[in-house]
C-alpha cells in the first residue's frame, strides 16, 4: 500500500474539494511522482494562485505558497531564479493560469525558466460559482454564459508550446497511470514545463452542461481524451471533439536560471582575469 | 558624486539586497539600470519581469527563498502594485518597494516631480494593516533610506515603501559612502525550534513572526487568506480579528522605533513647516531666510511618512501657532498634520500640481502670511 501520508498534511483533511472533483487525484499522481523520483520534501516548493486547483498548495507536505489570483507563476521565478536549487512546481487552474495570469504564463515560457506547472482544467470557475473560463468550449453553458458560450476557448497547451515552453503535455484524471508518467516526466524536465490536466467539475460545469454526475464526466473523459498517437492515426471524422494527450512537445532549450548561473560564472571569470 | 537613484541602488546593495525583480517605468528606471550590472558581480539575481504585478510577486517569492529582495517603480506602476504588495503584508514577507514619485492620476507627468502616492502608500492595498514608509531629500539620504528600509523590513517583517520624487531621484549630488563594516544591517531571524514544533506565525517577544527560508527543512504554508499561527486558512473568528489586528499592532507598538525626523528652528517657533522629500530642500531655505529676517519659523522633516508622527505634531501643535505644509499634491499629508495637531495649531497648505517644485520663495511667502 502506498502511504499518502507521509506526504499529506493530515490535520488538514477532510479537503475542501466537492465530491466528484478531480483535483484529489491530481494530488496524488503528483504524490506518486514526486515519491518515484526520490524528490526531497525540503528541497520541494509548491507555488498556486487562486481557484480549487490552487488549495492544493494546503495538503501537501513541502514548502508551500498560496498566492494571489493569477500570479502563481510570477511569484514562482522569484523563489526559483533566487533560490535554482529548489524544485518548483506551480499548481493552478485554467482562470488563474489562462486569464487573469495570461501574461506570466506567456512569458515564463518564454523565459524557459525551470518550473513545472500543473495546469489543471476543468473548463469553468469553480469556486467563484461556475462562470465561463478561457477554455470554456464554444457553445456551453455557464452562469456568466447563460445562453451558451460566445467565445472560442484557448488551445491552453499550444499557447504554451508556442510561447517558448521546452515541456508540453496534456492528461487527465481517468487515465490516470499516463498522469503518473506526464507528471513525472515534467517534474524531470529542464526547463518551463506544462502539464495541462483535464479534470471533472460537476458541480459548477457538469451539471449545467448534461453531465450531471462525476461518472457521466468520467466517462466524457474516457470516451474523448486519446493519446496522441492514436488520434494522429484516426479520421477526421473521427477526430471530432477528441482531445490528444501524452507528450505532445519536449524540446532542449537554454534553461533562464542556469544561463544566468553561467552569466554570474563569467563575470567572476574576467574579474579575476583583470586582477 | 551620484544621482539620487543610482544611490537608491547602491545602498540596497550595501543592505544586502540581492535579488531585484522590475519593470520599466520614468523616473524609477535608473535603479533597476544600476543593479543589472551590479547585481551579477556580486552573485545577485536581476530579473526584468512582464508587468509590474509580476514584478512584485517576484521579489516576494525570492524574499521567502531567503533572499532580500527589491523593486522599483513610479505612480502607475505602484498602483498595479498593489494587491500583491497586500500579499507581503499579509504573509509577512519582508521586500523593499521604491516608488520615485511623478504626478498622477493616470499617465499623468511622467519625467515631472510630484508627491502624489503618500496616501496611496498608507491605503492603496485593501483592507486594515500597518505600513512603513520612508523618505528622503537627497541622494544621501536615498543610500541611508534605503538600507534602513530593508533593516526595518528584517526587522518587522512586512514589506517597506520608500516615497522618493523625480526631484531627488534624479538630482546628481555630492555623496559620502560610509566606511566598509561601519553600516548596520539588520537579518530576518531564523527558527531556534526543532521543524516539529515549529509555527511559522507564532508571535515571538516583540510580536513579530519568525519565517524560516524555503528549503531549509521548515515546511510550512503562506498564503493571503486569513489564517493562524500555522500558517494554514482558518475561518475561525477569533482567529481571524487576531490576525487582523496583529498587521497593524506589530507597527503601531513600534512607533518609537520606526519614526525618524529632523528639525530645523523649531525651538520657539511661532510657524512650523512641515515638509519632506524634495519639498524639504525648499523648506530648510525657506526657514532659515525668515529666521534671518526675524521672523520665528521652524521646520520639522519627516523621514518617516507611515507610521505618521501624529504624537510629534500633536507636541508641536501646542507650541506653534500654525503649521505651513508645501507638498506637490492638493494636501495629502497636510490632511494628516490637521488630524494630528487637533485643533490647536492653524494648518496652511502651499500645494503645487503643475509639475513645477514648490520654490522658497513660495514658502517664505505663505509663512509671511500666516505670521
Amino acid at each position: 500500500m502506498f502511504n499518502y501520508l507521509e506526504y499529506v498534511r493530515e490535520k488538514n483533511l477532510p479537503h475542501i474539494w466537492c465530491s466528484g472533483c478531480g483535483d484529489g487525484i491530481v494530488l496524488k499522481a503528483l504524490i506518486r511522482a514526486i515519491k518515484k523520483l526520490g524528490i526531497s520534501k525540503d528541497e520541494a516548493v509548491m507555488v498556486s494562485g487562486i481557484g480549487c486547483a490552487s488549495r492544493t498548495a494546503g495538503y501537501i507536505d513541502i514548502n508551500t505558497l498560496h498566492t494571489t489570483h493569477g500570479r502563481a507563476i510570477a511569484f514562482a521565478t522569484g523563489v526559483k531564479l533566487a533560490k535554482p536549487n529548489l524544485h518548483v512546481i506551480v499548481v493552478t487552474g485554467d482562470g488563474d493560469a489562462t486569464a487573469i495570469g495570461g501574461n506570466h504564463y506567456i512569458h515564463a515560457a518564454r523565459r524557459n525558466i525551470d518550473l513545472t506547472v500543473l495546469l489543471y482544467n476543468n473548463f469553468i470557475y469553480g469556486m467563484t460559482g461556475g462562470q465561463v473560463s478561457p477554455t470554456t468550449p464554444r457553445g456551453k453553458m455557464a452562469s456568466t454564459a447563460p445562453f451558451g458560450n460566445l467565445e472560442p476557448s484557448f488551445n491552453i497547451a499550444g499557447l504554451a508550446q508556442a510561447a517558448g515552453a521546452s515541456f508540453v503535455a496534456l492528461g487527465d484524471v481517468y487515465h490516470v497511470q499516463q498522469l503518473d508518467k506526464l507528471i513525472a516526466a515534467a517534474l524531470q524536465k529542464k526547463g518551463f514545463s506544462v502539464v495541462e490536466i483535464l479534470t471533472p467539475c460537476p458541480t459548477a460545469y457538469g451539471r449545467r452542461n448534461k453531465q450531471a454526475t462525476p461518472v457521466d464526466m468520467m466517462n466524457w473523459l474516457k470516451d474523448n481524451v486519446i493519446l496522441k498517437d492514436k488520434l494522429d492515426k484516426m479520421t477526421e471524422d473521427e477526430k471530432a471533439d477528441k482531445i490528444a494527450s501524452g507528450v505532445l512537445w519536449d524540446v532542449e532549450k537554454p534553461e533562464f536560471t542556469a544561463e544566468y548561473d553561467k552569466l554570474i560564472a563569467r563575470l567572476k571569470a574576467e574579474k579575476q582575469a583583470k586582477e | 558624486m551620484m544621482q539620487g537613484n543610482d544611490a537608491c541602488a547602491e545602498g540596497a546593495i550595501w543592505a544586502g539586497c540581492r535579488f531585484f525583480a522590475g519593470y520599466p517605468i520614468t523616473p524609477s528606471s535608473e535603479i533597476a539600470e544600476y543593479l543589472v550590472r551590479k547585481l551579477p558581480r556580486i552573485g545577485g539575481k536581476f530579473i526584468q519581469m512582464e508587468d509590474e504585478i509580476a514584478a512584485m510577486g517576484a521579489i516576494i517569492g525570492a524574499s521567502l527563498a531567503g533572499v532580500k529582495a527589491l523593486t522599483a517603480t513610479s505612480g502607475p506602476g505602484f498602483s498595479l502594485k498593489q494587491e500583491n504588495l497586500g500579499h507581503a503584508v499579509m504573509a509577512e514577507v519582508p521586500c523593499v518597494v521604491v516608488d520615485v514619485q511623478r504626478g498622477g492620476p493616470s499617465t499623468g507627468t511622467p519625467t515631472l516631480p510630484a508627491q502624489m502616492d503618500m496616501q496611496q502608500a498608507r491605503w492603496g492595498s485593501h483592507g486594515d494593516h500597518g505600513v512603513i514608509a520612508l523618505s528622503a531629500a537627497s541622494a544621501q539620504e536615498m543610500f541611508e533610506q534605503t538600507i534602513r528600509a530593508f533593516n526595518l523590513a528584517e526587522t518587522y517583517m512586512t514589506p517597506v515603501i520608500l516615497l522618493f520624487d523625480e526631484i531627488v531621484g534624479h538630482m546628481t549630488e555630492r555623496m559620502v559612502l560610509p566606511e566598509e563594516g561601519s553600516v548596520e544591517i539588520v537579518n530576518r531571524r531564523q527558527p531556534e525550534k526543532s521543524p516539529d514544533k515549529y509555527l511559522p506565525y507564532e508571535k515571538t517577544e516583540n510580536g513579530i513572526p519568525i519565517l524560516a527560508n524555503f528549503g531549509t527543512g521548515y515546511r510550512y504554508n503562506v498564503t493571503g487568506l486569513c489564517h493562524d499561527d500555522s500558517g494554514f486558512p482558518t475561518n475561525d473568528s477569533k482567529k481571524i480579528e487576531a490576525n487582523i489586528l496583529h498587521l497593524t499592532e506589530k507597527i503601531e507598538r513600534h512607533r518609537k522605533d520606526i519614526i525618524r525626523w529632523r528639525e530645523l528652528y523649531l525651538d520657539g517657533a511661532e510657524v512650523a513647516v512641515f515638509a519632506y522629500g524634495g519639498v524639504a530642500r525648499s523648506a530648510r531655505r525657506a526657514v532659515k531666510e525668515c529666521r534671518e529676517a526675524g521672523i520665528k519659523a521652524g521646520l520639522f522633516e519627516p523621514t518617516t511618512i507611515w507610521p505618521f508622527p501624529s504624537e510629534e505634531i500633536l507636541d508641536i501643535a501646542g507650541r506653534v501657532k500654525a503649521f505651513v505644509v508645501p507638498e506637490l499634491n492638493l494636501g495629502q499629508m497636510a490632511r494628516e498634520v490637521e488630524l494630528a495637531a487637533k485643533c490647536r495649531a492653524e494648518i496652511h497648505k502651499v500645494n503645487r500640481v503643475d509639475g513645477d517644485p514648490i520654490t522658497p520663495q513660495q514658502i517664505v511667502d505663505k509663512i509671511r502670511e500666516v505670521v
